[in-house]
Order: structure tokens, then C-alpha cells, then sequence
């Protein structure tokens, strides 16, 4: 217990800085009300948006964890998106479609994690393939319009809430709780690890390195179909040009911010949502704190950078690094002087 | 026959059957008008896909591209608007500020050894932030040096135009090719793709090349810029969205492995105008949509890819046979 508080220790404190600087501009910041029987306040307001996020971080988690990574989830939102709303508009009900949308999800993982394992093909092109022709996919399902529906129950999904939480909040906690305990309760984790550290090493050591890689690109598919259900009926429409766009980076950072190395091995799923939540925090924070919207994406990169630089356990060593040499550089002229 | 340069060999053919093909459906597509507009359209892609070769070859990614090329687009508008200084001046001025923003980033690439993905993710964000900063609007650019530039062209036999930016476009492929196959820092930066451990103990000053790397992708985003503004005639920070991941796609396709140490400058020139080739197509074809042409592209990826791996598998092959 004490040790993986240790682990998302830096990410908690980010967010404690965060929020006190968010505070600081708008000092309600961390007001929670309870309105009609639902929480209300910005704090939850960011639970909230974060959602789709995180929802993606937690796949993207164990995707970087193998060493690869997943470009293509994005665009898996807009085509589960796109799924699911035309097989509402088409009256086949609420589970055919959330049973339709997860499907296709799980297909474009494995189509992924296929041409990762089995072809063999870079991580970061395979996934670019899905990434720029799946929105062309989306584009055939919806046939280039926005599907909009009005089913309420596939609705409260999005904008729903229960016991006063809303729905998409629910769902990224518990779906990010359930990975974390079958990675860390069973050897899963481990073996992910392993594949990651060295995938020769760890199929000699008898690991189905091959499978592996599919099965967590189809989760990183799944967790996207479930972040374009929440988006989608957050909209109450599929939007085969829009939802999820730009989505995949930021759930890149999420996991960065969370710690994890791009080049895989240990990961954590705790630390990956709280960078999620870092910069979501970031996103509704600028606009709570009142800076026009055109500041945004400047004060998220500095941010972002700066969090990196601190994280970064190179620049420890670069300056200890510096300081010797110039340490090495007095000593030498001051033997100069003496000689 | 060197097996090395197969996929370059492949992607030639595939570019001319792809042609071909176009030619015998619509025999219009084979003329000058076409071919001057190809490289027209496509200019400013093909110069910023210049600098993503050489960031691919040496194992890196850049994914600021697009963002650069938007603020470059909106800083001119923004300047010649507000300032009064003469656009040649304009244009110094914005190349070394991409310049030094590449260089910025290889810095930081290099110094906290963060993943190239990462760091120029954060400068796409900063470069696209600092372009709303100036301005939320398309804001058009009017100057009589812009009147010429975009009126400058030479015309061809069959009345095809090839443009001023159409050239430059080749020039900077030309420069590209001999900046990597033909100069010390191209030799350093195959051996950078190669292998970081490897490149260093064969004497490549690593961080020096990394830095240079990163700005030469800099000063090519600024020059597409300067293209794709004397293009469209404007500065909007929304512009080319997404343009680093069709530069990164028309270098794959153009023979350049990702894992860098491998690829020609030539190739990418290919690989872009088969994209333009495409987009032509549909647009002669008229009836398929726009959506067709993003996935006959990531089919078109893929296939190139699959092509690449079993070329190398096999000349491996034979490199274990002997």
C-alpha cells in the first residue's frame, strides 16, 4: 500500500499544486454543491470530462507497457461512436448497440495488435494505418453526416448520474480499478512487463509474447470503444470528424505524466488516470481561471514541459554531471597556479 | 543488385503503374497541367516531408510540423500586416525562429533523454498555442511581393505551370538529398538511426547532431510555411492540422524505415506525390468521397510496409545464408 502511494506520489502533489494555483485564480475551485441530487462543483466537473482520457490511459498504459503504442485510439472512438449510433438510429436498442460498438472495438485492437505481433510492423506505423483510414471508416458508417439519436437511456451513459457521481465517472474509476487489480492480483502485469523489458528474452522464457500484445492492443480497443460510447452519448450524436480527434496524445501524455516509459516495462494504471486528471485539471483550470481560450495551449505545453523536466531523471544526473566537470576545471587551473 | 535500395526500386514502380493506370482511365492526367499542379498542391508537404526524412533516418519522430507551419503562416500575415517590414525580412526572421525551435527541441531531446514523441508533441502544442496567441483569425495576406510570387511561373509545353513554389519544393529535395547522402552530418545521422551506442563509439558528436537534426526539421517547417502562406494567400492558426502525420505517411511510403539508419531523400519526393496522385484521382473520379482518399492512403501504408518487411526479410535471409 505504502509503496504504490510512493509510486503516484509525484502525480498527487502535481495535482495539489495544480489545484491550489487553480484555486488561487478562482478561489471556488474546490466547492462541491449537491444539486438535485447530483454533485455539482468544477472538481467533479473534471472527473467528468476527464473521462474519455482516462478511459484511453488505461488502455494506452498497458499498450506502452508492452513498448508499443497505440495511435489509433482516437479514431477508434469516432468508429465505435459511429457504430453505435447508427445501430441506434436504426432502432436495434441500447445493448445491441453498446455490444455492436465494443465489438468493433475489440476487432480494431486485434487488427492492430496483429500487424504489432504477428507482422511485426513498428508499434507507431501500425496504429498510424487505423488512425488516418478509420476516420474514413467512420465517415462510410455515418456516410459523412451526424448521427444524432435521442435515446435516453443511451444517453445517461454520458450525461447520466448515479448516486449523485455521474455515469462516465463511474465508469473510468471502476474500469481502471478492475485493470489495476487483474494486472496486480494475477501474474498479467508481470508478464506484460516482461514482453516489455525484452520480448525475446521473455518468449524463451516461455511467455506468449505473440498473444500478449494482441490481447492488450485489444484492451487499449476497448477501453476507446468505451471512451466513444461515453463521448457519444455525452452529444447525443456520432461525429466521425470530430470525436476523439487529438484524443490519442493526450492520452500519450497522461501515461508519460504518469511516470511510464515509452520504451515499456513497469507501469502503473494508478499514476496513468492521474495524469488524465493532471491534465484535464489543466484544461478546465485555464478556463476557470479566466484566461482568454487562445492561452490555452501555450500554458498547457509549459506546463506539460515543466512537469517532464522534473520528472526527468536524466536531468539529475546531467547537472550533477556539469557540476563535476566544472569542479574538474577548477581543480585543474588551480594546479596550474600552484605549478 | 544492392537489396537496400528494393523499396526505393518498389515505390518508383508503384508510383508510375499508379500513373499509368490513372492515365488510361482519364488520359488528361497525363499532361503537364497535372504534373505542374502536382507539385504545386503538394509543395509545402514535400518540404516539411524533407526535414521529417531526415529526423525518421536518424530514429526520430517530429511531431510539430504541422503546428510550425500553421504559426509560420500566421506570423507573416500578422507581421506584414502590422509591421511594415518587407516580407523577404519577414521570412529571415520566421526561419530562424523555427529554426531555433527545432534546435530547442533537440536540445531538450538530448539533455533529459526524453522520447522524441513526447518533446515534439509538447512543442506542437506550444507552436499551435503561440499561433492563437497572435491571432484567432485567417487573417489574408496583401503585398505585391505575395502578387508576384504567387503569379511567378513558367509554362510548359501543354500550357502546365510550374510554379515558383513548385520548384522550390524541388530544390529543397535536391538540397535534402545531398545534405543526407552526400555531407559528414547525413553520414552521422544514418549512424544516429543506426544505433545511439554504436554512433558514439564511432566518433558521432551525438548531441551536436541531434540538436542540428531537429532544427534542420525546424527551418523546413518555417520554409513550407513560408510555401503554404504564398499558397493559400492567408495565416490561420487552425491550418494544417495533421500535416505531420501526412509527411511522416509520405515517408514511410517513399522507403524510409521508422526505425531510422535506413532511406533515401528521393524516395519521399515519391512517396508524396503518390499521395497527390491519389488525391487527384478521387478528385478526377468525382464521385468517390473525400473519406475514400484517407483510407486508399492507410491502405496504401500498409501494403508499402508489408512490401518493406518482406524485403528485408528476405535480403536478411540471404545475409544468413552466406
Amino acid at each position: 500500500m505504502m509503496r504504490s502511494l510512493k509510486r503516484v506520489a509525484p502525480q498527487l502533489l502535481t495535482l495539489v499544486v495544480l489545484a491550489a494555483l487553480v484555486s488561487w485564480f478562482f478561489p471556488g475551485f474546490l466547492r462541491i454543491e449537491l444539486t438535485d441530487g447530483r454533485l455539482v462543483g468544477p472538481v467533479i466537473d473534471i472527473l467528468k470530462r476527464g473521462a474519455p482520457v482516462a478511459l484511453l490511459a488505461v488502455g494506452m498504459t498497458l499498450v506502452v507497457a508492452t513498448g508499443g503504442i497505440d495511435l489509433s485510439v482516437g479514431t477508434v472512438m469516432a468508429i465505435t461512436g459511429a457504430v453505435a449510433a447508427s445501430a441506434l438510429v436504426s432502432g436495434w436498442g441500447v445493448p445491441v448497440a453498446l455490444v455492436l460498438a465494443m465489438g468493433a472495438g475489440l476487432a480494431a485492437g486485434f487488427w492492430n495488435g496483429c500487424l504489432v505481433s504477428v507482422l511485426g510492423i513498428q508499434p507507431i506505423v501500425a496504429t498510424l494505418i487505423l488512425m488516418t483510414a478509420g476516420r474514413g471508416i467512420a465517415q462510410l458508417i455515418t456516410e459523412g453526416r451526424i448521427l444524432t439519436f435521442t435515446d435516453t437511456g443511451f444517453g445517461f451513459l454520458g450525461s447520466g448520474s448515479l448516486m449523485g457521481i455521474p455515469v462516465p465517472t463511474l465508469l473510468w474509476v471502476s474500469t481502471a480499478v478492475l485493470v489495476a487489480l487483474l494486472m496486480r492480483r494475477t501474474a498479467l502485469g508481470l508478464l506484460i512487463e516482461a514482453v516489455g523489458v525484452n520480448r525475446r528474452a521473455s518468449a524463451l522464457a516461455g511467455v506468449n509474447a505473440r498473444g500478449l500484445i494482441i490481447v492488450v492492443y485489444m484492451a487499449s480497443g476497448l477501453c476507446a470503444a468505451l471512451a466513444g460510447i461515453i463521448a457519444t452519448a455525452d452529444i447525443r450524436g456520432a461525429d466521425a470528424n470530430n470525436a476523439g480527434l487529438w484524443l490519442e496524445l493526450d492520452a500519450i501524455l497522461a501515461v508519460v505524466i504518469g511516470g511510464n516509459s515509452l520504451l515499456g516495462g513497469r507501469f502503473s494504471i494508478a499514476a496513468a488516470v492521474l495524469g488524465a486528471m493532471i491534465i484535464q485539471t489543466i484544461n478546465t483550470g485555464i478556463l476557470l481561471a479566466g484566461f482568454p481560450s487562445e492561452y490555452n495551449l501555450v500554458i498547457k505545453a509549459v506546463l506539460v514541459l515543466a512537469i517532464l523536466m522534473i520528472q526527468s531523471p536524466h536531468l539529475a544526473s546531467e547537472w550533477a554531471l556539469i557540476r563535476l566537470q566544472a569542479e574538474r576545471r577548477r581543480t585543474v587551473r588551480g594546479q596550474e597556479g600552484t605549478r | 543488385m544492392n537489396p537496400r535500395t528494393f523499396p526505393l526500386l518498389a515505390t518508383i514502380a508503384i508510383f508510375l503503374v499508379a500513373y499509368a493506370i490513372c492515365s488510361a482511365q482519364y488520359p488528361t492526367i497525363f499532361s503537364t497541367r497535372v504534373a505542374g499542379n502536382l507539385l504545386t498542391d503538394n509543395a509545402y508537404l514535400g518540404i516539411v516531408a524533407v526535414g521529417m526524412t531526415l529526423v525518421i533516418l536518424s530514429g526520430g519522430i517530429d511531431l510539430s510540423v504541422g503546428s510550425v507551419i500553421a504559426f509560420s503562416g500566421v506570423f507573416i500575415a500578422v507581421m506584414l500586416r502590422d509591421s511594415g517590414l518587407h516580407p523577404v525580412v519577414v521570412f529571415a526572421l520566421l526561419l530562424m525562429i523555427t529554426t531555433l525551435f527545432g534546435a530547442a527541441m533537440g536540445g531538450l531531446i538530448d539533455i533529459l533523454a526524453m522520447p522524441p514523441f513526447i518533446v515534439t508533441l509538447a512543442g506542437m502544442f506550444l507552436a499551435r498555442g503561440v499561433a492563437y496567441m497572435l491571432t484567432i483569425d485567417s487573417v489574408p495576406i496583401d503585398h505585391a511581393v505575395y502578387d508576384f510570387l504567387q503569379g511567378a511561373y513558367y509554362l510548359m509545353p501543354g500550357k502546365g505551370r510550374l510554379t515558383f513554389i513548385g520548384v522550390l519544393m524541388l530544390l529543397t529535395v535536391l538540397a535534402g538529398m545531398i545534405v543526407a547522402h552526400r555531407t559528414r552530418f547525413g553520414a552521422s545521422v544514418f549512424a544516429l538511426g543506426g544505433g545511439i551506442a554504436t554512433a558514439r563509439l564511432m566518433g558521432v558528436k551525438v548531441r551536436r547532431t541531434t540538436v542540428l537534426i531537429y532544427a534542420f526539421s525546424g527551418f523546413m517547417s518555417g520554409l513550407a510555411g513560408i510555401v503554404f502562406s504564398i499558397y493559400t494567400g492567408s495565416g490561420y492558426p487552425l491550418a494544417a492540422v495533421g500535416t505531420e502525420l501526412t509527411a511522416i505517411a509520405a515517408v514511410v511510403i517513399g522507403g524510409t524505415l521508422l526505425s531510422g539508419g535506413a532511406g533515401y531523400m528521393f524516395g519521399t519526393l515519391v512517396g508524396v506525390l503518390t499521395m497527390g496522385l491519389i488525391q487527384t484521382y478521387i478528385i478526377f473520379d468525382g464521385t468517390l468521397s473525400s473519406w475514400w482518399t484517407k483510407i486508399v492512403i492507410g491502405v496504401l501504408l500498409l501494403s508499402f510496409i508489408l512490401l518493406q518487411k518482406a524485403l528485408v526479410h528476405l535480403s536478411t535471409r540471404r545475409q544468413g545464408a552466406v
